[in-house]
Parts: C-alpha cells; structure tokens; sequence
C-alpha cells in the first residue's frame, strides 16, 4: 500500500513546529497584534472572496432575503464563493432564528451566544448579542448564566456535551429537561434549541476553520455593544489567528514537492476507483481499519498539542483571557477523544441504525416543522456539492474524497458507516490534512493559519472553503444524531 | 371455529391455525420474511439470523445461521428474504453492500451459498423472481439495482438509478419483465429486466424518500408505495402515466407497506419512527385504519402476512427485539371507538351537521325541552341517512339552514366599530360604549357600561342622573339578544320541530344541540315594549317550569309577582351591588355557575315594581358616602365579564377588560384573558374589521396577543412593469431601474401609501387623488376613466 505523501510531510511538520513554538512563545508575550490581511477571512487573501463577490448578483439578492442582520457578513462572504450552498445555509439559518419556531426570538440569539461561547467564538457571539438586543432581549442576560431563567440555563448541560463528546448524551439529559417541572422545556422547544447548539457549534468550526475576521464596520455598534465588545481583548475579536508571524509565511516546501503531492492524491482516487473489486478485506480488516482511524485520529491531535504548546497552559489561557466563559459553565470541559485507550469501550455508532434520512429527518420535522426539509437540502447540498475540479485538474470525480472528509468527521465522534472502507481515508487524506480536520471539528479555537496552509498547498481558497462547508455539515450532523437518537430512545 | 373451516377451504386443505403471541429475540430485527409453507419465519437484524417454527401456541427457534466464531459484517443485515418457490433459498442484503445467498439444503451448519460483492453502499433491498428459481434483484444505496443469476458468480445486469439511493426494489408479480424501483429523490422507476439501458417510465411519487413499494397480488396495475412524507399512495400503472388512485395519509413516514391478502382494498403499513403500531388500512377510507395492532414497544421494522391467501394472520419484527403474530381478529379497530361526525358551515350560514346514528339515538332518550316550541323557527332541518361506509354504522346529517336575516350580527359589527376603548377618561369611555349599546338595543350591555362607571369613576351628580335613567330604561326591555354566535345559531335550532318529510327518526334528531341553550330565553316580542317606563307591565310567559330552581332573594317581594313579572338580567348586577350586602357577590357566583342562569335571573327580575328605580337611586348615593373602594367590587366584575364570556358575547368582555384595564386584570387569570382576546380577534377578523382587531392587539397587554402583531409584518411588492418581486426598496425596481409607483397628481414617486382606481390603476399619493377627486370625477393621468373614491 502506498502511503507515501504522509512520511515527508509530517517530517515537514516538525521541522516546522520547533520554529512555530518559538513564535507562539514570542507571541504570547506581545498579545496586542493585527490581524494580517484584510477583507472577511485571515486566511484567504482579500481579492480572492472580493473577486469572486462583485460578479455575483445572487449573493447579494440572497443576503437582502435571509439574512438576519441585513447585511454582507464576513461568513457570507466566504461562502459566497459556493453560491449553490450559501443559499441552503442561508435558508436554513433564517428559518431557525427568524421564522416560525417554539422558542421566542431573543431566547434564539442567546442559545446561539451559548453555543458560540464553547468553541470561544466571539465573531458568533458578538455578531448575537448584538441581534439579542435589538430582537428586544434583556440585557442583565449578557452578563453570564447566572442572570438567565433556570429553564435556559438547564440547556447547558446539553450544550456542553453535545459540543464536545455528543455521544455521551442519553435519554436521561434529554428527560431532565423536559421533566422538570415549571421549568422544563417541551419537546418542540428542545429539539430547536438542539438544532440551534448544533448549527452554532458548527459554524463555529467554519469560522475558525476559515480564519473570518471580525467584523470592521462601526456603524451598527451601539453604545451597549461597544462595551461588551470591549470586554474582549483584540487577540479574541481575532479569534487567535494572528499568532501568525510574516516569517513563517515565507514556504518552506518546494513547489514540485507539493505539485507531485497532488499527482500522487489524484493517483490514488483514481486506484482507489478501479480497483475496488480486486481487495477483498476480511470483515476484521474493516473493522481493524475504523479502530485504527479512530485510534489514529487520537495520536494526530495528541502529536498536535505536543508540538504547539501544552495543554493545561493552553486550557488556562483561554479562561482567563477571555470573557466568554460568563456564558458557559465548566469551561474546561473539552473534546475527549472517542476512542481513548484504557477506558471502557463505548458503543460505536452504527450509521445504519440511525440515519438522517430515515430517523432524524422523521424526528425533527415532526417536532419543528419544516426545518427539516432545510437541513435535509442542505446536506444534500453539501454532500452533493463538486465542480469536478481539483487544484488545478478539471474533470475529476471528487466523490471519493468527499466521502472520505465526511466520513472522517463522523469517525472522530465514533459513527461508523458499515459500508465504508476507512482504509480510503487513510490513503486520501493526508496526514497535516488529518491534523487540519481534527482541530477544526473538534477544537476549532485552537486553528492556526499555518494548519490551513499546511495542507494541499496547490489546491485553491475556494476549494478549501469547500473542505470547512464538509467538516462544518459532518459535524452538525453528527451532533444532531447523537442528540435525535437520544430523544427518540427519550421517547419509545 | 367457523372462522377456521372457511380459512381451510381457502387454503385447500392444510388449515393455519394460531394465536396472537411473541416471542423474545436476542436483538432487534430489520426485516422478516416467511417460507412458503407458512409454517416458518426468517428474521435478520445487525445481530441475529435464525429461522423460526410458527407453531399454535409460541415460535420455535429452529435454526441460527449465523455461525462462526467472529460475527462479520456480512451478517449484518438490513433485508431477507425467502424464495416462494424453493422453501431452501434465501438472500440476505447486508449492510455493507454484500449480497448473501444462502442454501437451508447445504448438510453443513455453515449454510451460506454465494456472496455478491459488487454494491459499494449498503444494499437496501434484496427480491426474488416471483416464478424464476434463480433470478435475485437487488437495490443499494450506492444508486445501482443489479440482477443476479444464481448460477453464476456475479451479476447478469446493472440497472443505473442515476445515482441516487435505491430505497426498494420489487419484481410485479403479474408481469413477468417488470420490476419497480423506489428512490431517495422521491421517485419510482418501472424496469424490464432485459433492458438494463434505461427504465421504462419514471414519475415522482412522494416528496422525499420513497420507503418501499408493493405490488397487488391481484390487480395488475397497482403499486403502492409508501415515503417519509407520512403518505401511502396506490397507483395504477396501467394506464399511460401512473396515476394516483389512492391516497393514505399516516401519522408517521411509511417504513414498509404489504397488501393483504385477499382483500383487495387492505394494506399493511409500519413506520420508521415514532411510531410502533401497525396499522391495515382500506384505501378506500384513508382517514381512519381498519385495524391496529399495538403490541410492539418499539418501532416496528418487517412485516409479513403469513400467507399469501390468508388474511388474518400478520407476522411482524420490531426493534424491540420481538417477534409477532397477530391475528386480525384481535386487532384492534379504531373505528369502533371514534364518534364520526362532522360539523360544516356552509357559504351562507348554513349549518350541516352529521353523527353517527347509534350516537344520536343515545341521545335521543332525553326529553326534548318543553317551553320553546312558540319560538320563531330559525332553522329547517333536513334529515338525511348517510351512505353507510363498508357496512359501518349509519349516520344521521342535520343540516340547519339560515332564514334570511335572522342570523344577521351587525349588531357585532356597529358595536365593534363604535366602541371606544381607549384614548379618554374611563367615565367617559363608559358613557359613550353605553350609549352605543343602547342606540343599538342592547340595554343589558349599556347598563352594565353605566354600571361600570358608576363603580371605578368619581362620584358626581351626573353618574346619579344616567344611573337613573337608565335603570328605568333597562327594566323596560326584554332580554337582549346577548348570546353568542353559536348559541345563537343552534338555540333556535331547538325550539325548531320542522322537518322535511323524508327526514326519518325525527324524534332523536332534535336532540343533538346543546342542552344549556334552551335556558337562554330569546323572545323577539321583547321589542315591542320597548321604552315602556313600567317595568311591571311587561310579562313574559316564558319562564313557565323553571321557578322551582330560582334563588329568591326577596321572597316577600318576589312571591306575588312571580309568575308575571319579569326584570331583564340587567338589573341583577345591578341589584346586588347596590344593595349594601356581603354576602351579595357569592350569591352572584352561585347562579352564575347555576346552568339555569336565566330563570334564577327572571325572579330576582322580579321584584322590581315599579318604585324600583327611585329607591335604587338612594341606595346609590348612601353607597358613595361610604366610599367603597373601587377593588371591594372587582371580584363582581370579574365574575361580570365571565359571564358574558361565558354567554358567548366575548366582545364585551374584552372590550371592559380593555376599557377597565389594570384595574381588572389581575383578578383574570392570563389564560382565559388570552383566551378572550383570540376568540374576539379571530370574529373580528371574519367580519373583516380589521382596524378594530389590530386595535384589539395593540391595546391588550397580554404577552402572547400583542406579539401577533409582530409576525410576519413583511409585505411584498412587485414592480409594476417587469412583474418581478421588488426586494430592496418599495418604489425602486432593481431590475427594470424605474420607479413603479408614481403619483398622477404631482408626478412624484410615492413612498408610502398608494392608493389607486380599480379600474383604470392609476393613483398616486392619498391626499393628492382625495383632493383630485374633490374636484373631478375623472381620472387624474388623463385616461378619461370615471374614478370613484369611496
């Protein structure tokens, strides 16, 4: 079997890591820095999303019909470079915060705040207080949890969980809330809330995962935001992506390294494609492989935190730092993975036995009508989304891959598919790649510029953009599995 | 067992016998399916495969094939199925995308025959040739269908979905080329078999995944089809394009869907989720099942008639790890415990009405109400046996018709319009209801506005004079027509005997209404006294019956008079709060809940003869000596307003809470003040007084009702040339960069509102086209169209 883009590059990584260490240590130090570039994101250039916007009509159309706060948001500028996807997104999103629903506008914003304050996001929550407030939401809520009613500080149970180690969540969380006397939720409140912590813990993923940028303009900054704003410190508002020194980004890779790294990908898909038939794995093969994707998917990150810094100094920083946590208990509660060695076996997901298509879409549509004829568009849309280009080839049938990415995610959080061969990952996805996509799902606050860059040096923004729209869909859907299956069991 | 002898002549020969019973299986199942032989069930989940002896009295295991010391994948199976011509061959589709055959004839205890490993996703579905020995259909979710010869090692033809999931595959039974395949896009192709190119016709059955599909047995043409839109769907494809011949609409989306045997209008269908009855529906009557069995914990996942001529026996598996056989005999049948009836109003007011006739007939033992026979008819009653419905009960239609005229509520509508509700001081907001109340004859309702003022306003000699007055004018009248709506419609519906002459059963069918509408006492004749100053000289003959239940507060007043005399219900308030007693609001409550409200009110009317109004008047004065707190009476005046509620005259109870506001409305719980309000609104809404209704909104200060203002203000305009929707600003069009609405007058754009001709479009500012209008009658852009502005 042929594996030989990972060896190079992960010899890459280190090289590279010793140098990033000095730069975070440095860092740490001047915490006040710019942000980079201008324009929606850190990590694309400028011109490439504003290139791709002034052409397009339909952007703006789609922005005036959806969007809550009426104008171009950093986010949807970046996926305005998917049109197709941004108005499922955009859809979807304006039904669940504006549209008919069980739960009342600003309660919306808030779960979204709370949402948004696991992952540490505070483009999301600032982009919501804002919204709360002018939804008519009380302000003494914004200065934390414990100025909430009970009935919506309950939920942070399940946020937590479902944020970090969504398959921890059984029929008991579910019945806590619901059961509780004067403040227990209905059913068709929760499965909104639900919907709304996996859409906000998602995006999260895409906003770190694509570096957006705060948002510049001040004429919509209230006086009651602009303290609220300021109690973040400027490395907050840029979600941490400035750590980023010039001098690292200068490459240190070839170019032929990166263009034969491509061949050799595009080689494999097209093996992989052909030869399917020929391999015959055992079922104990199929099996190993899943546990060895799940067992690897543990060292990459592991390998991660050792070569940035070290965890609990990561951890501290972060709460201290940061104002986020009033809306968040137990901050330090975090992603743990799946598969951890020495500990009871947990159950894995069968795909098969739960899916969205026939379980979860019955489930939510039947409690909160119609959202789930959005959300099934939009994984459909999403899964289904190619242009049949890669980097620079055209013509390719990216299915494979695709899967792969999505796959992938749904590994990490212990969802198997029984008809899938997890070898495939291992062969597509590169190693820095792995790296890119575990931090993302699961701890997207700690993305750097230089995981975004590491990976498929040749392939385009646009492209990766796409990679975040599958990691960020995987992950919604992963949550909202977990969380359906247990209000099912909740409910039988 | 008579029922078992015609199931042996249907069979020929060998009788099924059985109870309804399960059995316990060691993990949930997917799918069942039954030999040929009737006598044994297959059922495969992810974690078992065994076979399974029906026999009378429970299910034997005979058979586990799933062997081997390492479970495989291959074994997980998300479909089986059993060949009906070779009582040895199965086929299991597993979940990760293999095909198993598997030989019962092998002698080892592996009894596994061929695997197919050419899907690359879950295969959904597996199906046999329902004549052909070797022929296997299969359908993944990788988007192909393939057709294996088992004589040989792989497929024989693929069959492109254009990939999208294969939900169901299903050889016709009748056709011996065809096949149909359901899809996750919501479509059903038709194959044959021999052309693996292209389908032979495609349509879109179902928004959503279609779930599964099932041939008739018989009928040739009809396919039923079951998706995730909850809908059960027959087609008959006999036709050029399929078309729809029935419909079910099912609680939960359709997991499996399985004709019955020998009855050609019946299926079976389970859900997916949520759901965990099995239900048997007749297409024909798509609303309620023709039975249910409700025997699984959890959702059920394979069903399977026994056999393929019997109908009463259903073999089913659930997640819940059972397996069952129910008997259709005791299954349970919906409609026996539902009540159908219907209840319609018709374009104009007409009133059917419809139960089933054993209902009715129940009924029908109460002694019709004496005393209304005199009353007006308001309606004439049809009676009309309804067809019976597969030898279901018969039902009784009622259909009330609307005289002309009688069922008119401009009433509602002046008074809505009139009132004032807020924006001046509460005295003088009470007079001004008052006197609309009155200019409209309803004195009830003018004397309880005076009423009102007279509590929660200052003192002051005016009060004194209006108070007088309009005691002797409330006690001149009769009882205002102050029940709702409803009551109104159906009250006289009661006193009315006339029926048509095929009209069958008469003596039950005036029963159905309401029995508390009797006791309101309408009586057009009221009218003519009206304005009379002696109150003593009116009598009203209808309270004949009903003095045994009245409370008597007076008895020594009130036992002279008693069968004469009659005071309207205005002056019950009236009478207990001026009268300087405690006890008095209980007494209130007590005929309030009473349901005879109207005759307990008809004595304490009683005893107003004719100095009745002076003496009121002191009482008054010596009342406001003593200066009662307004809240001494808010327990009254709550119970007031229920009362009118509870008449059906919701309109006054939201207009005093409105009017009243803070000073009421705690004593209310929030509940029924919402309540109120959303019936209020919503009969405003239908005589389209919709200013008065958003006033309504506007003034209530519950939560829930004054948020109805808030949802959905959007309000969307197309431009007037190009026709397509204007999104960013009302007066630009993006598209056509003109502005849609200019001003005929003056030429400008206009930006707020536009008011234009109905005939000729053209319009402009408000103001301006008023002001045009004032002038000439001809249309201001000169098009020489007669305008009118009205």
């Amino acid at each position: 079997m042929n594996r030989g883009g990972s060896s190079p590059s992960a010899a890459a990584n280190y090289l590279l890591c010793t140098n990033c260490r000095k730069v975070l240590r440095k860092d740490k130090r001047i915490r006040v820095s710019q942000p980079l570039t201008r324009g929606p994101s850190a990590f694309i250039p400028e011109k490439e999303v504003v290139q791709a916007n002034t052409v397009d009509e339909r952007t703006n159309f789609l922005v005036e019909e959806y969007s809550t706060s009426g104008r171009l948001d950093n986010i949807t500028q970046v996926m305005s470079l998917h049109t197709q996807y941004l108005e499922s997104f955009l859809r979807s999103q304006f039904y669940m915060l504006r549209m008919d629903g069980p739960l009342p506008l600003p309660h919306r914003h808030y779960i979204a705040i709370m949402a948004a304050a696991r992952h540490q996001c505070s483009y999301l929550i600032n982009m919501h207080v804002d919204e709360f407030l002018k939804t008519g939401g009380i302000a003494e809520w914004l200065n934390g949890l414990e100025y909430v009613p009970q009935r919506l500080k309950n939920l942070n149970e399940i946020n937590k969980l479902l944020a970090h180690r969504p398959w921890l969540i059984t029929k008991e969380h579910i019945q806590k809330l619901v059961k509780t006397g004067e403040n227990n939720w209905s059913l068709p409140e929760l499965v909104h809330a639900v919907v709304l912590l996996a859409h906000y813990h998602a995006l999260a993923s895409f906003v770190f995962g694509s570096g957006i940028n705060p948002e510049r303009d001040p004429e919509i900054s209230n006086g009651f935001r602009l303290i609220s704003v300021n109690n973040f410190c400027v490395c907050d508002l840029a979600n941490d992506n400035n750590i980023e020194n010039a001098s690292l980004t200068g490459n240190n890779f070839g170019i032929v390294d990166s263009l034969s790294e491509l061949e050799a990908l595009m080689d494999r898909m097209k093996r992989l494609r052909e030869e399917r038939e020929d391999e015959e794995a055992s079922q104990e093969e199929m099996t190993t492989r899943f546990e060895k994707e799940k067992k690897e998917s543990l060292f990459v990150v592991s390998g991660d935190t050792f070569h940035s810094f070290p965890h609990s100094d990561f951890e501290d920083d972060m709460i201290i730092t940061s104002d986020v946590s009033r809306y968040i208990e137990d901050p330090g509660f975090g992603y743990e993975d799946f598969a951890r060695r020495g500990e009871e076996h947990l159950p894995t997901f069968r795909a098969q036995d739960y899916t969205w298509e026939n379980h979860g879409f019955s489930l939510v549509n039947r409690l909160y009508s119609d959202i789930g004829h959005l959300l099934d568009e939009k994984f459909r849309m999403v899964y289904n989304l190619t242009y049949n280009t890669m980097a620079s080839h055209e013509d390719v049938d990216t299915t494979t891959l695709r899967r792969a990415l999505f796959n992938y995610v749904h590994c990490m959080f212990g969802i198997r598919y029984d008809d899938y061969d997890y070898g495939e990952v291992n062969q597509l996805l590169e190693r820095s790649l792995k790296v890119y996509i575990k931090t993302v799902t699961c701890y997207p606050e700690r993305t750097t510029k230089r995981m975004y860059d590491s990976y498929w040096r040749q392939f385009k923004h646009s492209e990766k953009v796409h990679v975040n729209l599958l990691l960020m869909e995987a992950r919604m859907q992963a949550e909202l599995l977990y969380a359906l299956r247990a209000i099912t069991r909740h409910l039988t | 067992m008579e029922k078992m002898s015609r199931v042996t002549t249907a069979l020929g020969g060998s009788a099924l016998t059985g109870r309804t019973m399960h059995c316990h299986l060691d993990a949930p199942a997917n799918a069942i399916s039954v030999c040929r032989d009737a006598a044994q069930v297959v059922v495969a989940g992810r974690s078992i495969f065994k076979i399974y002896a029906i026999e009378d009295e429970q299910f034997v295991e005979k058979l586990n094939l799933r062997v081997g010391r390492k479970p495989s994948l291959n074994l997980s199976c998300a479909d089986v199925v059993w060949h009906q011509m070779d009582e040895n061959l199965l086929a299991t589709a597993a979940t990760n995308g293999v095909v198993v055959t598997w030989n019962l004839g092998r002698p080892s205890r592996n009894k596994q025959d061929q695997l197919f490993t050419e899907h690359k996703r879950t295969v959904n579905k597996v199906c046999f040739h329902p004549t052909e020995a070797h022929v296997l259909l299969s359908g993944s979710q990788d988007g192909f269908m393939k057709c294996f010869d088992l004589r040989r090692k792989d497929s024989v033809s693929t069959f492109s979905g254009q990939s999208e999931s294969v939900r169901d595959v299903q050889f016709s039974i009748r056709d011996y080329f065809t096949f149909a395949s359901t899809f996750e896009n919501g479509n059903v192709q038709l194959w044959d078999i021999r052309r693996p190119d292209r389908c032979e016709r495609m349509f879109t059955a179902h928004n959503g995944p279609v779930f599964c599909c099932d041939w008739h047995p018989e009928d040739r043409g009809w396919l039923a089809t079951g998706g995730r839109d909850k809908m059960v769907k027959v087609w008959d494809m006999t036709t050029h394009r399929a078309k729809e011949v029935h419909c079910v609409q099912t609680i939960a989306s359709v997991a499996r869907v399985k004709w019955r045997p020998e009855c050609r209008h019946h299926l079976a269908t389970c859900s997916m989720m949520v759901d965990h009855n099995i239900y048997v529906w007749d297409v024909r009557r798509p609303f309620v099942p023709a039975a249910m069995f409700e025997e699984h914990r959890d959702v059920t996942t394979g069903i399977a008639w026994r056999h393929p001529h019997d109908p009463s026996f259903l073999l089913s598996g659930s997640k819940d790890s059972t397996l069952c056989q129910h008997l259709f005999r005791d299954a349970s049948q919906p409609v026996e415990r539902a009540n159908p009836e219907g209840l319609c109003y018709g374009l104009f007011g007409d009133l059917a009405f419809a139960a089933k006739e054993s209902l009715v007939s129940t009924e029908s033992g109460r002694k019709p109400y004496a005393g209304d026979r005199r009353h007006p008819i308001f309606f004439k009653r049809k009676l009309d046996p309804a067809e019976p419905f597969v030898g279901l009960a018969s039902s009784a239609l009622s259909v009330f018709e609307m005289e002309p005229g009688s069922g008119s509520m401009s009433w509602f509508v002046d008074t809505a319009e009139r009132y004032a509700l807020a924006g001046r001081p509460l005295a003088e907001l009470c007079d001004h209801n008052a006197k609309v109340a009155r200019e409209l004859g309803r004195n009830q309702v003018a004397q309880t506005w005076t009423m009102l003022r007279v509590i929660y306003s200052s003192p002051g000699l005016a009060s004194a004079a209006s108070l007088n007055h309009s005691v002797g004018k409330g006690s001149s009248c009769g009882l205002p027509l102050m029940n709702s709506f409803n009551l109104k419609d159906m009250a006289p519906g009661l006193g009315s005997e006339t029926r048509l002459d095929r009209s069958k059963g008469d003596t039950r069918s005036d029963t159905v209404l309401l029995d508390s509408s009797t006791t309101l006492i309408t009586n057009e004749d009221n009218e003519e006294t009206e304005g009379s100053d002696v109150p003593a000289d009116y009598l009203l003959g209808d309270v004949e019956g009903e003095e045994d239940e009245l409370y008597l507060l007076d008895p020594e007043h009130a036992h002279p008079e008693e069968p004469e005399y009659v005071l309207p219900q205005e002056a019950f308030p009236l009478r207990h709060e001026i009268v300087d007693t405690p006890p008095g609001p209980e007494h209130l409550q007590d005929k309030a809940d009473s349901p005879h409200v109207s005759g307990s009110e008809a004595d304490a009317a009683s005893l107003a003869p004719v100095d009745s109004s002076f003496s009121l008047i002191s009482v008054s004065h010596a009342l406001y000596d003593t200066r009662l707190p307004p809240d001494f009476f808010s327990a009254l005046v709550c119970d007031m307003l229920r009362f009118y509620a509870e008449q059906g005259d919701v309109q006054m109870a939201v207009s005093v809470l409105i009017v009243l506001g803070e000073r009421v409305r705690k004593d209310i719980d929030e509940q029924t003040q919402e309540h109120w309000y959303t019936s209020y609104i919503d009969l405003l809404q239908r005589f389209c007084l919709w200013n008065v209704s958003n006033q309504v909104v506007k003034l209530s200060t519950s939560r829930a009702i004054s948020c109805l203002n808030q949802a959905s203000t959007t309000l969307h305009v197309n431009c007037s040339h190009c026709k397509r929707p204007m999104s960013s600003r009302g007066w630009v069009c993006d598209r056509c960069h003109r502005c849609a609405s200019m001003c005929a007058v003056c030429h400008h754009v206009v930006k707020g509102l536009f008011v234009w001709c109905q005939g000729c479009s053209h319009g402009g500012h408000l103001q301006h086209i008023m002001k045009w209008l004032e002038g000439s009658s001809h249309c201001p852009a000169g098009c020489g169209h007669l305008c009118e502005y009205s």
